[in-house]
């Protein structure tokens, strides 16, 4: 299945966020995710699957004002 | 200082973006005292950089005040905000909706729609907000406790471009916790707006951007503390003409 994560295309065989996250090395506890811009819960990740075409964003602590 | 609850000693608030290195960034934090600071979230990469950062942040001891900075609509302010939330674990969200690229100023019909949104769902907001009175009122309905009206735009360090708006504010609002967030350049700025009434200040440019950013913290601290002062030390009224300090009465007659 493709899907973009982080704006970077990707060809996975994951079929949930959990599962991609783990997939594509993303393994710190320390992010958070959304889906085509809809917050995805830490505790729904295994529980949302992912569709071909699908946009993933990872987020993490960053700098910031 | 209370703060939806939560007595805070320091007036100083501090971003941590800019500095010149992840040690300084703590030097600078440590010298200013600040309690509270400010983080973004941004795209991870697979190395973990991010986790990095939030390992830094916490053995620093700061109260974290996740911000929406770069968000442009309701929509991209209230999901960063849940997903802060759900990094962070606290309800607290500094609450940026940029409406203009150049001055980077709020949108504020967006920030009230946002921040009613967000207070609903159990946020605490701080609204990066103007000074406007009327906006101000929106956004406590909205359920603010706190407004954060800007002195300057973000990162311009021009010092407070508007002094009787923020004067006006006080007078509004005077039992609304006010801390000044953006465009303090120079410790005197910080001064001025704490000798306003303002309730605290939040800058990071101003630090980061310093020749010696720790030196900086500790100047913005020292302003900070003697604005309060000065403000609750009730400052005399200013006069049109001079008026002799030393009594005229008993001068000698010399001439």
């Amino acid at each position: 299945m493709n899907i973009t994560v982080n704006a970077k295309a990707h060809e996975v065989s994951a079929r949930t966020v959990e599962d991609a996250l783990r997939e594509l090395g993303f393994t710190s506890p320390s992010v958070a995710t959304a889906l085509n811009g809809k917050f995805v819960a830490r505790n729904r990740r295994g529980d949302t699957d992912l569709r071909e075409g699908d946009q993933l964003e990872v987020l993490a602590p960053m700098q910031g004002g | 200082m209370k703060i939806y609850g939560h007595e805070i000693t320091s007036r100083l608030l501090l971003g941590t973006a800019q500095y010149p290195s992840p040690a300084v960034l703590g030097a600078a934090i440590r010298e200013s005292g600040s309690e509270i600071i400010t983080v973004s979230l941004r795209r991870e990469t697979a190395d973990g950089t991010g986790a990095g950062f939030w390992d830094q942040l916490r053995d620093l001891g700061c109260r974290i005040l996740p911000n929406t900075a770069g968000c442009h609509s309701v929509q991209e302010a209230v999901t960063t905000a849940h997903m802060a939330r759900d990094l962070f674990d606290t309800p607290w969200i500094k609450l940026e909706v940029i409406g203009h690229c150049d001055t980077l100023q709020p949108d504020v019909f967006a920030l009230v729609e946002a921040a009613r949104t967000l207070a609903d769902d159990g946020f605490q907001v701080f609204p990066y907000t103007t000074d406007d009175l009327v906006v101000g009122e929106k956004l406590l309905e909205a359920g603010c406790e706190v407004l954060m009206p800007w002195g300057a735009p973000i990162g311009s360090g021009q010092g407070l471009r508007n002094p009787d708006g923020l004067r006006a504010m006080r007078a509004h609002f005077p039992d609304v916790p006010l801390i000044v967030d953006a465009g303090i350049g120079r410790p005197s700025d910080a001064t001025q707006a704490m000798e306003l009434g303002m309730d605290a200040v939040l800058l990071n440019t101003a630090v980061a951007k310093a020749g010696d950013p720790t030196g900086m913290a500790k100047a913005m601290a020292l302003a900070v503390e003697a604005g309060r002062a000065g403000f609750a030390a009730d400052p005399m009224e200013r006069r049109d003409m001079a008026v002799p300090s030393t009594p005229v009465l008993g001068l000698a007659a010399l001439s």
